[in-house]
């Protein structure tokens, strides 16, 4: 290519001098890139899918298939394993304690964290910011112990209320992160003009900025759902018989000597299944939140 | 009438005045103070409790002992610093491994390509996977006797591992799961980035004969300083407090013989499996004051350098 473009004789005057072909979608004079490229992708995605394949493949399998080498790939599918982890086990109250659980920690949250979020990005608030984002750096058990204290004597243990509130301690934090930088990037004018027309400050956040935020709540709200359905610890410590989530349940299956593959991994792909779907229909808001802050420096 | 109604308006006016005055506090107060309640309140009763000997029932007398928990924790050569040095291999290995992976796929995935969104999707499967599961889906495939692992090894005549039962390859075998798990996170950051780049430096160094490599060591990664640290603090932070997955995989105290028991697992069991409330809030403590250090030392750097 760079031959072509030196040799080629240009009448004088007639053209500016054409430049080195150049552009993003051919960075690479190697002609052997594309191909490793794509090899090097193909197993990347390979490597990263295989072991959610092998799970859903296994809770399609009897134990007694798990257990016979010469059945990796070759099996008759059953469902056995999902109606006795559904019928038996009764994962249906644990799929909705989990969902409980989630929804009302991300709504209290969102209630609680985006007009502080607000109030942080709008007067720069950066000391009290910090104290709410401290709350990501603390290591969950140094709460957990006096949580536990405090309301083990409040005879609340056990109860939706405090699995909500515990939840809200991860889901607010992220909340305020979150809509921290999505007020930064949203240009004051709009609601200047607003108060200009009328409008009270408090007006205005409500009728022009909250609108406006739509993106970015949902960005917030997904993620904390997310956060909150794959909440392990603070469900195993404050949960109880009738509140249990689906992370404590599933683990609860192995504290008997032998496991029952199957129906673990059965309720394995019933925890992790709905959160992939919802994140792969909110793609957008998942990545442009895990993402948040990245560029900023 | 008139006048009544004019009253009302007043107060009314008068309320929202008031409220429109004091937004700023009115919007954060709440927030601030159920953070306030749900964390001040109780890092502070942890650092109290790590001065008593409370243990047992939560109702249980305790007395207060001054500095004999620390001194304890610090002498402790069998669980305590074993776990502060798991903490570090499990993070430092953890941490770099998925740096320089997710390096490497942010910049294969860059430059658009058809096909582009399916890896976008794949790669964020293993990202949004609840924890536990992910514990317990690759605790079937490193099953010594049954696990697809030794299997796949057997195909190429290498003999069968003990993975996570092997008391030396457990915490390896849990890095990799990390990595598996937390490598797309490493992506997404660096591919946001990356994509933020202006192409021009880039061009410049390519009309100046700068060869890939150099490109990407003199060029890309300076630029992309302050993405790379940034994935570095936030993935560090959640590696250290990493719990589930060990948790899900070992079970209490990190295995028999306590092989994967860094020190979130150790205050863990201290606290609801042991019920050794003092010596749990003197672990935690000093768990915290570790992490908040290492927060500090890289974002000083960061300040230092600017």
């Amino acid at each position: 290519m760079t031959d072509t473009v030196t040799t080629r004789s240009v009448p004088e005057g007639a053209l500016p001098e054409p430049t080195l072909p150049r552009g993003p979608r051919r960075p690479h004079k190697l002609r052997a890139y594309p191909v490793f490229r794509v090899v090097v992708l193909t197993l990347t995605v390979l490597l990263f899918i295989a072991p959610l394949v092998w799970m859903v493949i296994a809770s399609l399998k009897t134990n007694v298939d798990i257990y016979d080498p010469d059945k990796t790939f070759f099996f008759t599918p059953t469902l056995q394993n999902y109606a006795n982890v559904l019928g038996r086990n009764n994962y249906f109250v644990f799929i909705f304690n989990s969902f409980w659980v989630a929804l009302w920690s991300t709504v209290f949250s969102l209630i609680l964290g985006v007009p502080a979020a607000y109030a942080m990005s709008r007067f720069t608030m950066h000391r009290s910011a910090m104290v709410v984002l401290m709350a990501r750096i603390i290591p969950g058990v140094s709460l957990l112990v006096p949580w536990y204290f405090i309301f083990a004597n409040l005879r609340l243990v056990g109860g939706f209320g405090v699995l909500i509130l515990s939840h809200m301690f991860v889901a607010l934090p992220l909340i305020v992160y979150l809509m921290m930088s999505f007020f930064d990037s949203l240009p004051t004018e709009l609601e200047d003009a607003a108060q200009v027309d009328g409008l009270t400050p408090i007006g205005a956040f409500l009728r022009i900025t909250l609108p406006l935020s739509v993106p970015g709540l949902a960005t917030a709200g997904i993620l904390s759902f997310i956060f909150s359905w794959n909440n392990f610890m603070f469900a195993l410590v404050l949960s109880g018989a009738n509140t249990k989530t689906l992370p404590v349940a599933i683990f609860n299956f192995v504290s008997y000597a032998s496991i029952d593959w199957g129906s673990l991994m059965s309720a394995a792909v019933i925890v992790t299944v709905p959160i992939m779907v919802i994140a792969l229909f909110t793609q957008k808001y998942v990545v442009s939140g895990l993402t948040a802050g990245a560029t900023k420096g | 009438m008139a006048v009544m109604v004019d009253t009302k308006v007043t107060a009314w006016k008068a309320y929202s005045t008031w409220a429109n005055r004091h937004r700023k506090w009115l919007f954060a107060a709440p927030a601030m103070i159920f953070v306030g309640l749900l964390i001040a309140v109780p890092l502070a009763w942890t650092v109290y409790l790590s001065l008593t000997d409370a243990q047992g029932s939560v109702r249980a007398e305790s007395k207060f002992v001054g500095v004999a928990n620390y001194l304890k924790v610090f002498g402790d050569t069998e669980r305590f610093w074993p776990a502060v040095l798991r903490t570090f291999t499990f993070t430092g290995g953890a941490v770099a491994a998925e740096m320089v992976l997710g390096m490497g796929i942010a910049l294969l995935l860059w430059r658009p390509f058809k096909g582009e969104k399916w890896v976008r999707v794949a790669i964020l499967m293993p990202l949004v996977a609840t924890p536990v599961a992910v514990g317990m889906m690759w605790r079937l495939i490193f099953d010594p006797n049954i696990g697809f692992a030794n299997q796949f090894l057997s195909w190429f005549g290498i003999p069968p591992q003990p993975w996570l039962s092997g008391q030396t390859t457990a915490l390896p075998t849990l890095i990799f799961v990390d990595v598996w798990q937390w490598t797309p996170m490493i992506v997404l950051i660096l591919l946001a980035g990356l994509t933020s780049l202006s192409e021009e430096p880039d061009e410049a160094a390519r009309i100046d004969g700068a060869s890939s490599w150099q490109r990407f060591r003199f060029v890309t990664l300076p630029l992309l300083r302050s993405t790379v640290i940034v994935a570095i603090v936030l993935r560090g932070i959640d590696a250290l407090k990493t719990f589930d997955i060990l948790y899900a995989t070992k079970g209490k105290g990190g295995g028999s013989f306590h092989e994967v028991e860094t020190l979130n697992v150790y205050a863990f069991g201290l606290s609801f499996d042991y019920n050794d409330y003092g010596i749990a809030s003197t672990v935690l403590i000093l768990f915290f004051l570790l992490i908040i250090a290492i927060m500090w030392m890289v974002t000083y750097r960061r300040k230092a350098e600017r």
